[in-house]
């Protein structure tokens, strides 16, 4: 925490602030030093000890760097596989946007933006973002504007980074009957840091968001990522995890569905191994009548790792006529994993319609002998039930470019 | 003045109280309190040192406050921590001996102890606030070498068994209330079964809570000897109180090898009245140990009453091939709050374990299912399945599911299901078409939705509970 201290301060002045966003970042800093990074006694963290994992990672953190200078941008991580917007960050600092796809005028991007929330928020990580990040962006897609090619914005670090901490935040607001696809394509080249990315998104009516965050490629850096969702009337949210290369991370999403008709979607898939440790935390509140919300979570497991899915479906008295739905499944491929879940429902309204199942467990062996008994090897009949297992989530992505470039991605062949 | 009186009565079947005049111990919690206890139950020097122990560690233990219902503060200093029936300081030799007016309480609550004796074949130990009054069917039970008396009489007659095994499930270092109930426990069942002895009688006590003020510190400790078999049954109604009244009891199971024990409760406490003013706090701490292999413990539950119930029957499967199980029925009304559940804790090879837990909630009431499924790395080829449902009727009460579930073995499978659901229309129009009024619609509709937990029941229990449904829910809709 002494650490801490010092680099807010420096931080404070290097960065050209009103008093007011001071003011902010100082009730943040404070909030933060006071409790600290979560640790088990929080119960949302009652599965991944974050405290224990970063002194273990990383050990002493640092939360200030000097300004780097501007590096290039390496071509090798651009994607080529899809047309797409961009934007890139590199050790959380903005680098390039590009929106050459898109009709002038009718998407914004803004950095000089005051970076004070209403509230302040009862979550420490969002504390230390709040009080650290230097910027906030914000991305706004005007009225009546369909986004014709993806966004693809790029989570990057390089090389000279280690031990530090990053915090990005952007606020999003889709403004009536506009669209957006957002894809988070994480590719570090920089090891144990801290990642502290938070996401405010701001749903009006009619609007729809797609969100695909991928974090395939092997990293070993510490990652937390937050989604807070405020939904209007007929929006629909679709929010996709990939979650399989960093050592370490934790996605957040909460969702307020505020407007009637308006829905959820939430949809992972953990397929880790090499002792990695990666978390879903889910809570969609309904808030008014007629909402829908579906998650679907799965897991594969080998070496050592561990998954948690934590879901919650909360239901106010007014939200009559709700349609909540929560799956988690979990292979478990040998007997050094871990699979826990906690999946939650709160409910104060009486017709409703909500349920949750959870399910665990190894390979079936039988399946295992029925396509080894048609000729597969033992390796490819659990390749063959892994991949069918994993690509139901994959299946509900409902953008079919992206589908096909998540499948590509994760190494799946176009059959499934 | 009179009327009021009845109309009262009327609210709540059960709510009278006996007028007996009651021995206490000082008010309070502190040494001299559990060394009085301790003294007036004539207990040897290791058990009163075991006390004093766990009220060491009382002191330093905080309450927990992780629950869904909350409550005022409880002053531990101005409760009872013991109290008898004067006219029982000394015990009766007979049934003939005992006070009529307490054998009058047994019969406005259903259970005359004379009849019963000869009805239904099962042995009362009946529980009058904090000392057991009569043992009934003493011989057959000690034909069978089958011991079930009290706890105090369980420590002057079989120390050995009793030191052995107190506080093996439950130990001193537990939680905050259980290790109260360690420090002042009063009395209690105790049960002892003999390798191969199948207990040719459902084991039954009434629990009854009687002055006003006092805190009930139960304690029940069951030890199922290897390959014996044994069904326990637990009820309880309380008189009609304002203030609130805490009950900490703690039930100790232990399963060797090849046992079997089955323990069923109905709980009907006050539940306070419908603004929700008084009612008892239910903080029982319940858990069994399934020790040895192919052992076997079911918990049954019908919870209806208190005004807080809070409480896990728990299974540890530790032995190889062991069985958990948990059927469980909550209602709550009005303002009744329940946080229940179970925890199942695989320990051993090839254990099996299944909750099936039902929650209505209806009024302002508020019921939430909290579990807990654990499979540890040796557990091998283990699995446990669990299914939660919960019945909302209106908006202004809730129902919550908060399952935790923590898989460490691949080769052991866990399956959850939980659904929220509401009577529909359709069928409380089918059922009143035919015949039914509103009320006998929903209780029939309800101990549909609970069958398979009322199944669980003993014959004996299950009429009971099944009445205990409709009436909990009397009101609720219309």
């Amino acid at each position: 925490m002494e650490n801490f201290k010092t680099d807010f301060e420096k931080a404070l002045k290097n960065n050209n602030l009103t008093e007011k966003e001071i003011a902010f970042k100082n009730l943040n800093a404070k909030e933060f030093s006071s409790h600290g990074f979560p640790n088990r006694k929080d119960e949302d963290w009652k599965f991944s000890d974050i405290n224990q994992i970063i002194k273990k990672e990383i050990g002493e953190l640092n939360f200030y760097s000097e300004q780097l200078k501007k590096s290039e941008i390496d071509k090798d991580i651009l994607l080529n596989e899809i047309e797409h917007n961009k934007l890139v960050f590199i050790n959380g600092q903005f680098l390039q946007i590009d929106f050459n796809s898109e009709d002038k005028g009718k998407i914004e991007f803004l950095d000089n933006q005051n970076n004070i929330d209403e509230q302040l928020a009862d979550n420490s990580l969002i504390n230390l973002n709040n009080a650290l990040s230097n910027k906030s962006y914000k991305l706004l897609v005007k009225k009546n504007y369909q986004i014709k090619k993806p966004l693809i914005i790029y989570h990057t670090t390089n090389n000279e980074l280690t031990s530090q901490n990053i915090n990005l935040k952007i606020n999003f607001e889709l403004e009536e009957n506009s669209s957006l696809k957002l894809i988070d394509l994480v590719k570090d080249k920089g090891n144990k840091n801290f990642i502290n990315i938070f996401y405010n998104f701001s749903l009006e009516k009619n609007s729809i968001l797609k969100n695909y965050k991928i974090d395939q490629f092997e990293n070993d850096n510490i990652r937390y990522m937050f989604n807070n969702i405020k939904q209007s009337s007929n929006s629909v949210s679709e929010t996709f995890y990939l979650s399989k290369g960093s050592t370490f991370s934790k996605n957040e999403i909460f969702c307020d569905l505020k407007g009637e008709h308006s829905s959820a979607f939430v949809n992972g898939i953990f397929s880790l191994n090499k002792s990695k440790h990666h978390e879903i935390k889910a809570k969609i509140n309904h808030f008014v009548e007629n909402t829908k919300s579906y998650q679907l979570v799965k897991s594969v497991l080998e070496d050592k790792s561990r998954s948690v899915y934590q879901g919650k479906i909360y239901v106010d008295s007014k939200a009559q006529k709700t349609d909540g739905y929560q799956l988690s499944k979990a292979i478990l491929v040998d007997e050094t994993t871990e699979f826990n879940a906690k999946p939650e429902l709160e409910i104060y309204a009486d017709d409703v319609k909500c349920s949750h199942g959870s399910a665990s467990g190894s390979l079936d062996e039988n399946s295992i002998f029925y396509l080894m008994s048609r000729g597969l090897s033992y390796i490819e009949a659990r390749e063959l039930l892994i991949n069918g297992f994993l690509v139901e989530v994959i299946n509900q992505i409902t953008d079919e470019p992206i589908k096909k470039l998540i499948k590509n991605l994760y190494g799946l062949k176009n059959e499934y | 003045m009179r009327e009021k009186e009845l109309e009262k009565l009327k609210d709540y079947k059960y709510g009278f109280s006996t007028d007996i005049e009651n021995f206490k111990a000082p008010k309070g919690l502190n040494e001299d309190v559990i060394k009085f206890i301790s003294n007036i139950k004539k207990e040897p020097k290791w058990l009163l040192d075991w006390r004093l122990k766990a009220y060491d560690r009382v002191k330093a233990l905080k309450e927990p406050n992780w629950q869904k219902p909350k409550y005022p503060k409880i002053d531990y200093q101005d409760l009872y921590y013991y109290s008898a029936p004067k006219s029982f300081k000394e015990k009766p030799k007979s049934l003939d001996e005992l006070d009529p007016k307490l054998i009058e309480t047994y019969n406005k609550l259903g259970i005359p102890l004379n009849e019963q004796k000869r009805l239904n074949g099962i042995a009362v130990d009946a529980v009058f606030d904090s000392v057991s009054v009569a043992t009934t069917f003493k011989d057959t039970l000690t034909e069978k070498g089958i011991i079930f008396c009290s706890i105090s009489e369980a420590i002057q007659k079989h120390p050995d068994l009793v030191k052995k095994y107190l506080g093996s499930v439950i130990p001193i270092t537990d939680h905050y209330f259980a290790t109260l109930n360690s420090a002042v426990f009063t009395d209690g069942s105790f049960v002892y079964i003999p390798p191969g002895v199948r207990c040719p009688m459902e084991l039954s006590t009434y629990f009854r809570i009687n002055a006003s003020d006092t805190g009930q510190f139960e304690r029940t400790l069951i030890i199922a000897d290897k390959g014996s078999y044994v069904s326990y049954l637990e009820g309880c109604t309380a008189p009609m109180r304002d203030e609130n009244q805490l009950h900490a009891a703690n039930v100790e199971l232990v399963a060797l090898d090849d046992a079997e024990i089955k323990y069923s409760t109905v709980q009907n406490w006050y539940p306070g009245d419908k603004d929700g003013k008084g009612g008892i706090y239910n903080f029982v701490t319940k858990r069994g140990l399934c020790k040895g292999k192919n052992s076997k413990i079911s918990w049954t539950q019908v919870e209806t009453g208190s005004a807080i119930t809070w409480k896990y029957p728990s299974c540890i499967l530790q032995g190889d091939n062991s069985v958990g199980e948990f059927y469980s029925i909550a209602i709550t009304n009005n303002h009744q709050k329940a946080d229940t559940g179970t925890k199942m804790i695989h320990l051993g090879k090839n254990t099996k374990s299944k909750i099936i837990s039902k929650g209505i909630s209806a009024g302002f009431s508020d019921m939430t299912y909290r579990g807990l499924v654990d499979i540890s790395t040796k557990s091998s080829n283990s699995s446990n399945y669990t299914q939660c449902d919960s019945l909302l009727m209106g908006n202004k009460c809730g129902a919550h599911t908060i399952p935790y579930i923590k898989n460490k073995n691949s080769n052991s499978n866990i399956a959850h299901e939980a659904t929220t659901s509401k009577i529909s229309d359709e069928q409380l129009h089918y059922c009143q078409q035919r015949g039914l009024n509103s009320e006998e619609a929903v209780s029939l509709i309800v101990n549909g939705f609970c069958k398979e937990v009322l199944q669980q029941l003993p014959m004996e229990f299950a009429v009971e509970a099944q009445k205990l449904v409709g009436i909990s829910l009397e009101g609720s809709v219309g």
